[in-house]
Formats: C-alpha cells, sequence, structure tokens
C-alpha cells in the first residue's frame, strides 16, 4: 500500500515536472498550427502514399507539397495584411472586392496598352498595387479620419467593391491574352512557383520591418491597449492607417497572382469568401483576434493548413462542398481554445479529474 | 460642472422637438430620400407611381424585411450576426429537402425549419454570450457551418412541386384596384408589426435598448444580460429561418447557394434605417423604410434599363457609406453640444 502511494507521488512529480515541459511547449504559439498541418499531410501521406513526392520534371519542382503551397500563396499574402490589421483592433472584410478590384484593374491596362514588350505587364503591376494601395486608404480613412468602426468601415468597400469593379470590366469576366502576365502566377524561378517567391519577400520585408525597427513594438503597443500607446507617444493613427494600406496592396498583390494563374480577371467571383479564409488563417496562426498579440509565421501557417485541408477533401473525394462545414468547426475549435473562460473551465475539469484519480 | 453637463443636455435632448432628436434624424432621412427617389422615378419613367410597383416592393424583398427585423434587434444589442444569409439557404434546402424527398407535410416541416433555426442562434448567443466570443467571428463560423450543411444536405437546387406549398406560393391577395400582395409580404408585414411591438413595448425590447446602450450599466442595473444576449440571436435565427421558408415559397426551390450575400443587404437596410451600428439607439419600423429603399433602388435600375445592375451595389455601398458618416456626425455633437 505503502509502496503503490510512493510510486505514485513518484510518478506525480514526473508528470508535474512532464506538465511543466509541456506547458511550456504548449505555450509556444505556433506550436499548435504547426502540428495541425503536419498532421494533415502526414494523414494524406498514410492514406494516399505518392501524396508527399516530389518529383523533379522538366527543371520544375512537383507534388503535390508544392500545389498546396502554390495555391496557398494568395491567400497567405492576404492573411499577412489580415494579420497586422487585426492586431491594431481593426478588421477587413473588404479584401475579396479588393482583389477582384486589382484583377480587374491590371487585366483592364493589359487589354487597353498595346505594346508587345514588358511595359503592359509593369503598367498593370503598378496599376494594380495602386488600386489596392487606394483601397486601403480609403479604409484606413474611415477607420482613422471617420472614427467608424472597422467592420462597417470595411463593410462599404467589401459591398461597392464588387460594383466597382464590375463597372471597370464592363461587367464582363476579361480575359487575358498575354504571355508575360501568366508567368506572375505560372511561372517557376529556380524550380519553384513564382507565387512562393513573392510571398517569401513580402514575409521577409515585414519581418525585417516588425523586428529591426520599431514598428513591431509599436503594432503590439497599439493592439494590447490604444488608449496608453497614444499617451506614450505612439503615433497610432499613421500606423493603422499604414497597416490598411499594406493589407490593400497585399490583396492587390494577391490579385495579381489569382487572375495571372487563371488568365482572366472574373470581378464577380475573384476572391469570393476570402475575407473569411483569411480571418480563419490568422486565427489559425495563433494571433489573438482581439488584437496586441500576432504572428506573421503563424499567419502562413494558417494559409498552409487551409489549402493543404481543401486539397485533402479533394484528393479523399468528398464532395468539395465539405470544405465550408468542416472550416466552421476548425473556427469553432480555435476560438474556444482562445478563450480564456473556456480555457478556464477546461482546467477546472482536468485539475477536478486528476483530484479524482488522486 | 462636470456632473451637471451631461444630465443638462439629456434635459435639452428632452425639450427638443420629437423631429430634432438624434435618433429621429437619419430616419427622417431615409424617409425623405424615399420619397424624392419614389418621385424622381415617377417623373423618369411612364408607369411607376402605381400601387403594384411598391407592393412589389414588399413581395420582392418580403424575405430581406424578415431578416432585417432579426439583425435590427442584434445591431440594437450591439452585436452582429452575419450567418443569416446562410441560415436562410439552409432552410430552403432543409425544406424542400423534407417536403420533396422525405414526403413531410408541409407545416411539420416548416416548423422543424422554424425550430432549428431559433436552436442554431440560440447556440450562437450561448458561445457569445458564455464564453465572451466576439459576435463577428461566432456569426461567421456559423455562416460556413450553415451554408456548409446545407451543401451536405443536397447539392444541387431541389425544386419544389408539392401541391399545398406550390398553391401558398402563388396565392394572391387582391388589394382592390388591381394590386395584390404575396402570402411571403404578408408575412413581412406581420415581423415588422410584432419587431416593432417586441422593441417599443416589451421588458424584452427596453433591455435589447439597454445592453446596445452599455452592457455593464445594464448589468448594473439588475436587467438579465445574459438571458437576452442569447435570445436576441435565438430570434435572429428564427427570423432567418422564417425567411428561409417566405424565401422557398418565393423560389419554389432550395439551394445552398440561395441568398449570397443577404447578410451584407440586412445590415445595409438596419443602417439606412436609422439604427446606429454601435446599438442602443434605432427602429424596427426604420428598417422596413431601409428596405423598401434597397428595393426602390433595384426598382429604379430596373426600371431605367440602360444602368448596368452592378450600379445597384455601389450604390448601396454608397447609401450605407453617407449613414454611416450621419451616425457619426450626430453622435459628436451629442459628446459635444
Amino acid at each position: 500500500m505503502a509502496e503503490t502511494s510512493g510510486t505514485m507521488a513518484a510518478s506525480s512529480a514526473i508528470s508535474s515536472r512532464w506538465g511543466r515541459g509541456l506547458r511550456r511547449c504548449l505555450a509556444h504559439p505556433q506550436l499548435w498550427p504547426l502540428l495541425t498541418l503536419i498532421l494533415l499531410l502526414a494523414g494524406n501521406g498514410l492514406f494516399n502514399p505518392g501524396f508527399l513526392a516530389l518529383q523533379w520534371r522538366d527543371g520544375h519542382l512537383y507534388g503535390n507539397l508544392i500545389d498546396i503551397a502554390h495555391r496557398a500563396a494568395p491567400l497567405a499574402l492576404v492573411s499577412l495584411g489580415m494579420t497586422l490589421v487585426i492586431a491594431l483592433r481593426g478588421l477587413d472584410i473588404s479584401v475579396g472586392a479588393v482583389l477582384a478590384i486589382a484583377a480587374t484593374v491590371a487585366a483592364w491596362t493589359i487589354g487597353h496598352v498595346s505594346n508587345d514588350g514588358l511595359l503592359p505587364l509593369w503598367l498593370a503591376i503598378a496599376a494594380a498595387l495602386a488600386a489596392g494601395a487606394l483601397c486601403g486608404l480609403w479604409n484606413g480613412w474611415l477607420v482613422v479620419g471617420a472614427g467608424m468602426q472597422p467592420i462597417v468601415a470595411t463593410l462599404i468597400l467589401m459591398v461597392a467593391g464588387r460594383g466597382i469593379a464590375q463597372s471597370i470590366s464592363g461587367g464582363q469576366i476579361l480575359t487575358l491574352y498575354y504571355a508575360p502576365y501568366s508567368f506572375l502566377g505560372n511561372g517557376f524561378v529556380l524550380g519553384l512557383p513564382f507565387s512562393l517567391f513573392v510571398v517569401a519577400a513580402v514575409f521577409a520585408l515585414l519581418q525585417l520591418a516588425l523586428r529591426k525597427t520599431a514598428l513591431g513594438l509599436f503594432v503590439r503597443a497599439i493592439g494590447h491597449n490604444p488608449q496608453a500607446a497614444h499617451l506614450a507617444g505612439v503615433r497610432a493613427r499613421a500606423i493603422t492607417l499604414g497597416a490598411y494600406v499594406f493589407c490593400g496592396i497585399a490583396a492587390a498583390l494577391a490579385g495579381l497572382l489569382v487572375s495571372s494563374n487563371v488568365n482572366s480577371a472574373d470581378a464577380n467571383n475573384a476572391g469570393l469568401l476570402l475575407e473569411l479564409d483569411a480571418i480563419l488563417a490568422v486565427a489559425l496562426g495563433g494571433s489573438l483576434l482581439g488584437g496586441g498579440r500576432f504572428s506573421l509565421a503563424g499567419s502562413l501557417l494558417g494559409a498552409l493548413i487551409i489549402q493543404a485541408l481543401t486539397t485533402t477533401i479533394y484528393a479523399i473525394g468528398v464532395p468539395p462542398q465539405v470544405n465550408l462545414a468542416v472550416k466552421a468547426v476548425l473556427v469553432f475549435a480555435v476560438m474556444l481554445l482562445q478563450s480564456p473562460l473556456c480555457r478556464g473551465q477546461l482546467r477546472a475539469l482536468l485539475r477536478l479529474r486528476a483530484e479524482r484519480r488522486a | 460642472m462636470n456632473t451637471v453637463a451631461p444630465a443638462a443636455t439629456s434635459a435639452a435632448a428632452g425639450r427638443r422637438p420629437w423631429w430634432r432628436r438624434p435618433a429621429q434624424v437619419p430616419l427622417l432621412v431615409t424617409l425623405v430620400l424615399f420619397v424624392a427617389m419614389a418621385g424622381a422615378g415617377g417623373v423618369l419613367y411612364h408607369g411607376f407611381l402605381t400601387p403594384q410597383v411598391f407592393l412589389n416592393l414588399l413581395i420582392d424583398n418580403a424575405f430581406l424585411c424578415i431578416v432585417a427585423v432579426g439583425m435590427t434587434f442584434v445591431i440594437l444589442a450591439g452585436g452582429i450576426d452575419l450567418s443569416v444569409g446562410a441560415v436562410v439557404a439552409f432552410s430552403t434546402v432543409l425544406l424542400a429537402e423534407l417536403v420533396q424527398r422525405h414526403g413531410w407535410p408541409p407545416l411539420a416541416a416548416i416548423a422543424l425549419v422554424l425550430a432549428v433555426g431559433t436552436g442554431f442562434g440560440a447556440g450562437m448567443g450561448v458561445l457569445i454570450q458564455r464564453f465572451r466570443l466576439q459576435p463577428f467571428v461566432v456569426t461567421l463560423a456559423g455562416m460556413f457551418l450553415a451554408r456548409g450543411v446545407a451543401t451536405l444536405i443536397s447539392v444541387d437546387s431541389i425544386d419544389i412541386d408539392q401541391p399545398w406549398l406550390a398553391a401558398v406560393a402563388n396565392l394572391r391577395l387582391p388589394l382592390g384596384g388591381g394590386s395584390m400582395l404575396s402570402v411571403g409580404a404578408l408575412i413581412a408585414l406581420a415581423v415588422v408589426a410584432a419587431g416593432a411591438l417586441l422593441a417599443g413595448a416589451s421588458s424584452f425590447g427596453r433591455t435589447v435598448y439597454a445592453i446596445g446602450g452599455s452592457e455593464s450599466s445594464a448589468r448594473l442595473m439588475g436587467l438579465p444580460v445574459d438571458a437576452t444576449v442569447v435570445r436576441v440571436y435565438a430570434l435572429s435565427g428564427f427570423c432567418a429561418a422564417l425567411a428561409g421558408v417566405v424565401y422557398t415559397l418565393y423560389m419554389l426551390s432550395g439551394y445552398s447557394q440561395h441568398a449570397l450575400g443577404l447578410e451584407l443587404d440586412a445590415i445595409a437596410a438596419v443602417v439606412i434605417g436609422g439604427t446606429v451600428l454601435a446599438g442602443g439607439s434605432g427602429y424596427v419600423l426604420g428598417t422596413l423604410l431601409g428596405v423598401l429603399v434597397l428595393g426602390l433602388i433595384q426598382t429604379l435600375i430596373v426600371f431605367d434599363g440602360e444602368l448596368s445592375s452592378w450600379w445597384t451595389r455601389i450604390v448601396i455601398g454608397a447609401l450605407l457609406l453617407a449613414f454611416c458618416l450621419l451616425q457619426r456626425l450626430f453622435r459628436r455633437k451629442e459628446i459635444k453640444p
């Protein structure tokens, strides 16, 4: 009897040490999203042995993994922008509409510049990015200048944006017959899809700006407590405005990738429901939806998880519509895990169980 | 001085004639807009100012009207419900599936649809209230879930030829002078009347306004905040399900892609109807007016024939902007008189 209690005490000591280590591990913000992604891919690899294989063909790398990363690129770009906006206690639900506007502007520009060189490409990129920046500026001004709630401010562009895009395209799907443009969404550099380099470049630039300057600190300060940040002399308004502009530009970049990938710009359907996916990616990546705590790498992981999920569902042969329900369950789970109240209750439940067992 | 000033301004607001009180001004603007648009339509287009054109506004927007009444309560309480469009689609699919493929009697199927919608809304309300989650994100997930489950039930559109439902759908009540109303429009009017009563003359309505004004104050006053918030989302879910039934009658089909983006139209109608998006101020009757303005924009564009359909979206966006700015203007005036 005494022996068993002794072993139990020892085991509980071990379990508490384990528990501490586990807790520290669990506390790492990117662990859960990374684990989810790995599990998803491993599960796929288990059921479909060829899933994880990579092939070198025609000087390009092929395979499901590359495909997932390539298809996740537009979402990843948008969720990078969304991460910043959410970190600053905002929200941008107009990204899908902005993507459509940028794609349409790019297609329109190419259609109206007759030149066989690279000039139309540069003009299209510049015009699309300018359109995205303008949309972001508009959203940012409504939030910062007019003092609207972010959801409402961006709702306006979400409602009107596709109408604007349609008025540019004349209500038609603009088809592109211009080889250099399709390189953006279909081209390869060093054997990898070009879109991956775009995402990597934006990610690196953002990391540089947030880590090597005080910007990251300011963003966290504003997100945690806007008033305190303002009193501490942080230029909250300018930074918030900048975040919305960046989010618009990121959506425009995504619009370039999407439209060049399918060689057309569809004002009605390009980037439909993208805002929801982007918010989901940010939440999955461990950023707090209430602002303050954020992780750019986490959002990239979130975008990859969403795309891996979509690919999985296609691969299994389940109707793709199930995707929506699965995503919904995911959001609910992530939200509940993020909620301090729910965590507290779970913890109390676990403690109760442990006590009962003891 | 500081303690006196708010009391003085509220007394001044009380003395103000009703048409200059902040809560009424957006409503008046909407009314003027509606009359002006109708007048412009009458001048520009032949045959515009007939009763049936205006009754058609109700017939064609009955589902939007019902959804918007539920949304009014949610916004009055300081929340938002993005799942309504998806719940409408889900309800159409569930109703069509039960009646068409399983041979349920229509009334039993409708009762089940309403119960499911109410339960769904209440569930989201519990999540929002119990775990302090943001209403925006919870209802966003609810939107995914409702559309996802709707597609799980049936990917394809289900046409309805059940005789009783078809008869109700085609039923027209003559109002004299050749004009008529559909059953859906009558239900919408009943919902508006019930909503106005609920908001204006019940303790539930007063609690909703109090929560929208300030949740912590409402709590300190001893109002049942938690239960009311859950009931508000349940009400919105019920309205969405009822709108789904009306939409099924309107289209005579159930399809998971029905009512895409309806939540945005509903929010726009509520805001244009003068309800402040931060909560605490607004009227259900204003929402009816907002729905009619949205419908009138569409009708004007159809009557014109030259303008493309995308102008509807742009005009609604512009109206949304104008009314949001108007709300800001009045809130600022209230704060520093």
